[in-house]
């Protein structure tokens, strides 16, 4: 029996979720004495992966699935599990895991628990704490099918390393008709995402129209973070809809959010809540946004902002 | 074209959320219940294909009595039917599984399910019902053209949107774009008074099995108190991200 954990990648890069389902998958292996192995899909080199426990990598090549198909890579991911005797298959939360992995879920006949964040507490009963309720509570969750699908929730078992020697292996899959096409991708390019970034800056109604983003977008650049909204800003027109976050926008799950001229609404809160830590700037010492915040200013945004780029620029340089 | 609009009962998202019986039940006491947002952009896009191209809608939910009045609410926005399935909502496969007979006993053909529920958060239904059924899948779609039995989609991905093209029968996960929420409908009066007439059909639940059963809630740890730096001190804050939080 083994513990298979689907590594994903773009344009043959890793996401940086890969490493964190492979270090989850080491964990979970462990703990059930048994192997971990990592498949991997038209991925440039897998044998990164045995820097975090993988002691075993199913590599797909395969031109029919250059580009994610959820139908074609769950029966890959299948044959996978067969192949390797595996009951646990473990899937990050990227849009694309999510999109995944109910299908492997009625594949294997497997209970999923999705947005899990941490280790199972207990593998037998195979019990697993989740984020429910947008973020305002967990569940401890109980799988109870012979075979398990675990979403991992992003950033929150965090990446560990475990060198092993490891194998990579190439998989032969047989790739399923797809049923739906992919016609056309539009990426921006050369923009951190707030699914991958670290850090994200993001600004509310408070900076009072479109034109005012420049800063918000130095503050992003001088940071490496990406750029994000409220959804009052993006219904207005004055940012675009992929960078609403809250409950109805992205979910965030950076290790740094900074919030300017946001008021903290607690739809809002829902969707970065996941965030380790919350810096606000607000003119308004009674923003909501203070009682979630671990750093806080009261000011101005258009004198505290480019202040704080100035300093981070300096300190950045030191 | 039949189209079946998923329906989920969530809390309203200003809720306040707490727990009961040893923290094994989520507490409904005071919560006020409404159609999951996702589900309410859905239902919108089906009203849609109703108006300009002469779609019937149906709307199920899966649970107890006391949904009623949130599927009533979808019947007053406008959609013609809809189905109860009489069972507890406990686990996502489970729902998909009962959800799946409506489809199949329905000649459904668009299913239009929202991306995620705002309780149990499962993001699941959508894509677990379209493999039950063997139906197209498209998730995260924030744009949809149905003509004959071609369907162009637009969904989300990391950074961007993908262009789909894929054919009926088809299950959708939705989300803001498929409608905005200018669009969004509030029922009047006169919705409200043919919704009483329309019919809400209770079916019995095919009995599917739960595969995962929730033992109990937590809540997040109380969190300590911000802290505040003068806006004159700003080397203060770059040194506590830097060496308190160590996130710079
Ligand atoms: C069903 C539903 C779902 C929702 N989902 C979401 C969601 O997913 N995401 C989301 O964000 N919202 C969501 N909302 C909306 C939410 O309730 C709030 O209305 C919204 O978050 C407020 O956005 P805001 O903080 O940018 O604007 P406001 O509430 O107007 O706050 C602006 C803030 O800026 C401050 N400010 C003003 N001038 C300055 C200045 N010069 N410098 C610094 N600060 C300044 C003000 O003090 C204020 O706190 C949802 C609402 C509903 C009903
Ligand atoms: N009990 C239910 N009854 C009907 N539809 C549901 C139910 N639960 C979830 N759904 C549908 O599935 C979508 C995703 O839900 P979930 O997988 O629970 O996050 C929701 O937006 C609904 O459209």
């Amino acid at each position: 029996m083994s513990v298979l954990v689907f590594a994903d990648s773009t344009d043959g890069k890793f996401k940086k979720t890969a490493f964190e389902v492979v270090s989850y998958g080491k964990k979970v292996a462990e703990q059930l004495g048994e192997n971990v192995v990592v498949l991997t899909i038209n991925a440039a080199d897998s044998s990164e992966l045995h820097k975090y426990g993988a002691e075993k990598v199913l590599a797909v090549s395969n031109d029919s699935l250059a580009t994610f198909n959820a139908k074609q890579y769950a029966t890959v991911v299948q044959q996978a599990a067969a192949k390797e005797n595996a009951s646990v298959v473990i899937v990050d939360s990227s849009i694309d895991g999510l999109y995944l992995a109910p299908l492997v879920a009625v594949s294997l006949e497997a209970g999923y628990a999705s947005n899990v964040v941490a280790a199972p507490s207990s593998t037998s009963p195979f019990t697993v704490k989740r984020k429910a309720f947008s973020n305002k509570a967990f569940s401890n969750t109980v799988i109870s099918t012979d075979n398990k699908v675990i979403g991992l929730a992003k950033n929150s078992f965090g990446i560990h390393e475990s060198q092993v020697e490891g194998t990579v292996e190439a998989f032969e899959a047989e790739v399923a008709a797809s049923g739906v096409t992919s016609e056309n991708i539009e990426r921006v390019t050369g923009k951190v995402t707030i699914a991958d970034a670290d850090t994200v800056v993001s600004a509310g109604r408070g900076l009072k129209g479109p034109e005012n983003w420049g800063m918000v977008e130095e503050l992003a650049e001088v940071l490496g973070a990406a750029t994000a909204c409220s959804k009052p800003v993006s219904d207005l027109g004055w940012r675009p809809h992929g960078e609403h976050v809250g409950q109805t926008g992205k979910p965030v799950a950076s290790n740094l959010y900074i919030a300017i001229g946001i008021s903290g609404a607690i739809q809002h809160l829902a969707g970065i809540n996941a965030s380790k830590v919350k810096v606000v700037i607000n003119t308004d010492p009674e923003a909501p946004f203070f009682k979630a915040a671990d750093y806080g200013v009261v000011g101005d945004a258009f004198e505290v902002v480019p202040k704080l780029i100035e300093k981070l620029k300096a300190f950045k340089a030191a | 074209m039949k189209i079946l609009v998923c329906i989920s009962h969530v809390p309203d998202t200003t809720s306040k959320i707490n727990f009961t019986n040893n923290d094994a039940e989520f507490d409904k006491n005071g919560v006020q219940f409404v159609i999951n947002p996702y589900d309410e952009f859905c239902l919108t896009r089906a009203m849609w294909f109703k108006e300009k191209q002469g779609a019937s809608v149906t709307v199920v939910n899966v649970g107890g009595a006391e949904t009623e009045p949130t599927l009533r609410k979808a019947l007053a926005i406008g959609a013609d039917d809809a189905i109860r399935i009489n069972a507890e909502p406990t686990d996502g496969f489970l729902v998909a599984k009962e959800l799946a007979e409506v489809v199949k006993n329905g000649g459904f053909d668009l299913v239009l399910a929202g991306k995620e529920s705002a309780d149990y958060n499962g993001q699941m239904v959508p894509g677990m019902l379209a493999s039950l059924t063997d139906f197209n899948f498209v998730n995260g779609c924030v744009e949809i053209e149905v003509e004959g039995t071609n369907v162009n989609a637009k969904r989300e991905i990391d950074g961007g949107a993908e262009t789909l093209a894929t054919t009926l029968p088809l299950v959708v996960g939705g989300q803001k774009g498929i409608v905005e929420e200018k669009d969004l409908r509030i029922p009047n009066m006169r919705g409200i008074m043919m919704a009483r007439k329309k019919p809400l059909q209770v079916v019995e639940a095919s009995g599917a099995n739960a595969s995962t059963n929730i033992q109990t809630y937590e809540k997040p740890a109380p969190k300590g108190a911000v802290k505040l730096v003068d806006a004159d001190n700003l080397d203060e804050l770059i040194n506590l991200l830097h060496n308190e939080a160590k996130v710079i």
